[in-house]
């Protein structure tokens, strides 16, 4: 362990601006991008499911038409 | 050989077999960051010149590898699009893009936060400074040339060039600094040669850049699946598979 404490270790010896700045900025972007790339696959699914379930109720009208 | 590129190519099998690689490399990405941090942040010891501030270490050099890495990756992607017209890697090649770009811009901000402490200034007209900030505008020419056409296809191949002709850059940026050295030191980070750090700084770095490298591919597969739904979405394979997700 480099530090005494848990003060000292948010403090980092006087450089807490900086190392945490540049930290909280790398997890920001990399969880951004986790969470995006779950909502972008979330929504797509339900996108295509929605065409599917329209694709296939106009068939089945065209079937009840054709009868 | 050829059988299994264009198998390779088929974003049918791509999309199964990337199902069963992802969790692999999300756990591995997990842990590695999980385990670098906590080593970097809380064990390694402070630097004797610079203190704690070089803690940014673990976070600016695994984004400023990914950073030209990803692109390298662009311009392959790029080629092997344009040449064999495999389309996976177009698709897989739009969705690095914009994580190229938010790991150039991480290496480049945390750059300029540690520059202040450590050189007293955010920002000089470094040659690995300037050569970083013209990666971080070629990504966003090739993402905005992607979308910039009417057709899908005339956008691929305008950001496939920009991404072949670009990786010049790359071999720029990483001898800019024993070509014109000002500012920026050379690599203090090589797998080949002993670390010029002590040990117990150089680990956790090394699990890191693993990290961060694992959580690339891990994003990239993620998102290419995606990408092949989106574009696929007329196909038989993606309808079923839609049907059966219910």
């Amino acid at each position: 362990m480099a530090f005494d404490s848990l003060q000292a270790f948010l403090a980092m010896g006087g450089h807490a601006p900086y190392v945490w700045t540049a930290w909280c900025v790398t997890a920001a972007l990399m969880l951004g991008s986790l969470v995006h790339a779950r909502a972008e696959r979330r929504s797509l699914l339900r996108d295509l499911k929605r065409r599917e379930r329209r694709a296939r109720s106009e068939l089945s009208r065209e079937e009840v038409d054709d009868t | 050989m050829w059988a299994f590129i264009h198998k390779l190519g088929s974003p049918k099998w791509f999309y199964d077999i990337s199902e069963r690689l992802q969790p692999w490399f999300w756990a591995a990405a997990a842990l590695l960051i999980l385990v670098g941090s906590v080593w970097g942040l809380a064990f390694a010891p402070a630097d004797y010149q610079q203190g704690n501030s070089f803690r940014i270490i673990y976070v600016h050099v695994p984004a400023a590898f990914l950073a030209q890495s990803i692109f390298v990756g662009l311009a392959v992607a790029a080629l092997v699009f344009m040449v064999w017209k495999i389309k996976v890697a177009d698709m897989a090649a739009a969705v690095m893009a914009p994580l190229g770009a938010a790991m150039t811009f991480i290496a480049l901000f945390s750059g300029s936060v540690w520059g202040v402490p450590t050189w007293g200034t955010w920002w000089m007209w470094d040659a690995r400074l300037t050569s970083m900030l013209i990666l971080l505008f070629l990504y966003f020419g090739v993402i905005a040339l992607r979308g910039a056409f009417a057709s899908r296809d005339s956008g691929s191949r305008a950001a496939s060039v920009l991404a072949m002709v670009g990786v010049i850059n790359i071999p720029i940026i990483k001898y800019s600094v024993d070509w014109w050295y000002t500012l920026h030191q050379p690599a203090s980070f090589t797998i080949t040669s002993r670390p010029s750090m002590p040990v117990e700084m150089w680990w956790p770095l090394l699990l890191m850049v693993l990290g961060f490298y694992s959580f690339f591919i891990a994003l990239t597969l993620m998102r290419t699946r995606s990408e092949i739904l989106r574009r696929e979405s007329n196909k038989r394979w993606v309808r079923d598979l839609v049907r059966e997700d219910g």
